[in-house]
């Protein structure tokens, strides 16, 4: 068994065909340069209208990220060191454009083989495949044998370009292994949106493989085998067609509404932690975001995000998700998150110290800033404004009062705030015991049972000798949040959980009948869940 | 000439999609815009050499320009690489 880098999930069982590129080019004298570049000229405009239409394609068949890559591609042709290097070389050595392509496309290649960041590393398989398209039009060779393959197989390449990889038939090409690349490759990303299995960096796998060898692929391990025997086959036939029938059976459940025993719709939504994942909520058929964890986007840099990054990222997600609710929940930092730009104090409690909501009250600079972006966004779909580790009434009103404050502000400056609900996270003890009060403040109640637990219970679940006391189904608990579920209808006010309890289905069913309204779990989860409440509303 | 130091702020840094954006924003300007990170100069209306410059967030870049246009150049495209945001 070899072992690479799983790059897009599934199990594949198919015959090896091996993908060899033509890889040499022949450097031979021209007379006229000029007429040399003249034949450049036109294999570059021909270029550009093949990537044209490749982008046409990519939009319509595969995905806006296929086509952002050749969007730069397009760029690449027209770029004026990358272009002038090569005419150079022609004018200045009288040789064929198709050595100048490949040996300034080398050039080029070894600097981003040379930065230290994996990102600008992968750009180099975009130059060389940029040069490929122009060698390729310029030598008149027919276009690469990979669309031309009818018989179902699965591809063994040293590696894939972008355009090799958007030119697979789906119906053909079972599977894919190449020696090597990495989880952000472009042919990863390509084969993921295209849901055919994958498994990259996988060393030198082409000088183990033989044309028509048996290859099992398994792109959830990321490992390969050549000729399994018997058993091997039997098995992961087996794990392929769980695997089918699982995600069929899973995707009825999509458009599926939960309602309960009264009528009452049961949301489930999705949390997310960066504004991209909300193509993933949307693909297994969320009814909202259930928790944006705006924390991360002042995670991971060096200085705080400016009003207007925050809100076109608010302003993305709420537009994705076209009228369907969007909570998000303002800066929730502190605790085990920590952002060095802000110089927080050593503490010898985080998680009973300056954290989330008590943070942004201390530093109202940048609790406003996140507040203005939030507002400015609002009338781009529906927003649900939720703030964090509420643990008083005070310190409620003290957050509306700002909120109000800064709703007012930007009117004074005309610009339009959209209408918008606010709600809290129950997650200290003493939120939860005064949610009768608390719920005649908001619109709504969101349960993070994480900390709920973890402050109800004191037990650290982190800590290996206290751990076994973390106990999510502990009386303490259940009575809470029936109390909070309680306290919020008698306000009429709906209750939501985005904490990990949540995904818990084997509490789903205790939470539908104290009332909870609507769940909240990762992407990858949503459908899961959909399936367990639709059997137990319809039991 | 007019030289500037200027700060990425993109938590990316300047990759495809921003790379494609300043190259644009620098070729409505006439003058030369030349961006120097460890001693090594970079043309601006080049996507290439903007990428192979491999600029992440918090990299302090050097932006040198030259010509008839170089004031509002210099200005604009110092706005445009501390201002870019996703």
């Amino acid at each position: 068994m070899f072992k690479g880098i799983a790059a897009s999930n599934g199990i594949a069982i198919g015959r090896a065909h091996i993908y060899k590129k033509d890889t040499n080019i022949i450097r031979y004298e021209v007379k006229d340069s000029e007429k040399e570049i003249k034949r450049l000229e036109e294999a570059i405009g021909k270029a550009k209208e093949e990537i044209m239409l490749l982008i046409e394609h990519s939009v319509k068949k595969i995905g806006k990220q296929s086509a952002d890559i050749f969007e730069a591609h397009l760029m690449f042709l027209e770029d004026e060191e990358f272009i002038n290097s090569i005419k150079n070389k022609i004018k200045n050595y009288n040789i064929n454009s198709e050595y100048a392509v490949k040996s300034v496309a080398d050039d080029f290649s070894n600097i981003f083989l040379n930065i230290d960041n994996q990102y600008f590393k992968e750009r180099a398989m975009d130059i060389k495949d940029v040069a490929d398209r122009i060698i390729n039009l310029l030598n008149g060779s027919k276009k690469s044998s990979l669309s031309n393959i009818k018989e179902r197989c699965i591809l063994i390449a040293e590696d894939l370009t972008p355009s090799e990889t958007v030119q697979l038939d789906k119906n053909y090409i079972l599977g894919i292994a190449v020696n090597h690349g990495g989880k952000t490759s472009h042919a990863a990303i390509i084969a993921r949106s295209m849901e055919i299995p994958a498994v990259v960096g996988l060393g030198n796998i082409t000088e183990h493989v033989k044309e028509g060898d048996l290859i099992i692929i398994d792109g959830r391990e990321g490992t390969l085998i050549i000729n399994p025997n018997d058993e091997e086959v039997k098995k992961y036939k087996e794990i392929q067609k769980n695997l089918f029938e699982e995600y069929d059976e899973l995707l009825k459940f999509k458009e599926v509404n939960i309602l309960d025993k009264n009528g009452k719709r049961i949301e489930v939504a999705s949390n997310i932690s960066r504004k991209d994942e909300v193509d993933l909520a949307l693909k297994y058929g969320a009814d909202g975001i259930g928790l944006f964890r705006s924390e991360f986007l002042y995670m991971g840099r060096e200085s705080l995000p400016l009003e207007n990054e925050q809100f076109e990222a608010y302003k993305y997600v709420l537009e994705k998700m076209q009228g369907k609710p969007v909570i998000i929940r303002t800066l929730d930092i502190g605790g085990d998150k920590n952002i060095s730009y802000l110089d927080m104090e050593y503490e010898q409690n985080p998680f009973l110290g300056l954290r989330a909501i008590r943070l942004c009250l201390a530093r109202k600079d940048i609790f406003k800033t996140q507040l203005r972006a939030l507002l400015r966004a609002s009338k781009y779909g529906r927003l649900r404004i939720m703030f964090p580790m509420i643990s008083g009434l005070e310190e409620l009103l003290e957050v509306k009062n700002i909120l109000n404050e800064t709703e007012e502000e930007l009117k004074t400056e005309g610009i339009d705030v959209g209408k918008y609900e606010i709600g809290i996270m129950i997650e200290t003890p003493s939120a939860a015991i005064i949610s009768d009060i608390l719920a005649k403040e908001v619109d709504f109640f969101s349960i993070g049972t994480n900390d709920l637990i973890q402050y109800t219970l004191a037990v650290d679940r982190m800590n290996k000798n206290v751990s076994y006391l973390y106990n999510p189904s502990h009386e303490a608990i259940l009575r809470l949040i029936k109390k909070i579920i309680d306290n919020a209808h008698n306000e009429g006010i709906w209750v939501g959980m985005c904490g990990e309890m949540a995904s818990d289905l084997s509490m789903a069913k205790r939470l539908i009948e104290m009332g909870l309204d609507e769940f909240s779990v990762s992407p990858s989860l949503i459908l899961k869940l959909k399936k367990e409440l639709d059997k137990i509303v319809n039991f | 000439m007019k030289k500037i130091t200027v700060k990425v702020n993109n938590p990316t840094g300047l990759h495809a999609r921003p790379a494609s954006l300043l190259v644009k924003e620098a070729s409505k300007f006439k003058s030369s815009i030349f961006l120097t990170k460890n001693n090594k100069d970079f043309n601006a209306k080049s996507i290439i050499n903007v990428m192979a410059m491999g600029a992440v967030n918090g990299d302090e870049i050097i932006l040198k320009v030259e010509g008839e246009d170089e004031d509002i150049a210099l200005i604009s495209i110092k706005n445009f690489i501390e201002g870019f945001e996703e």
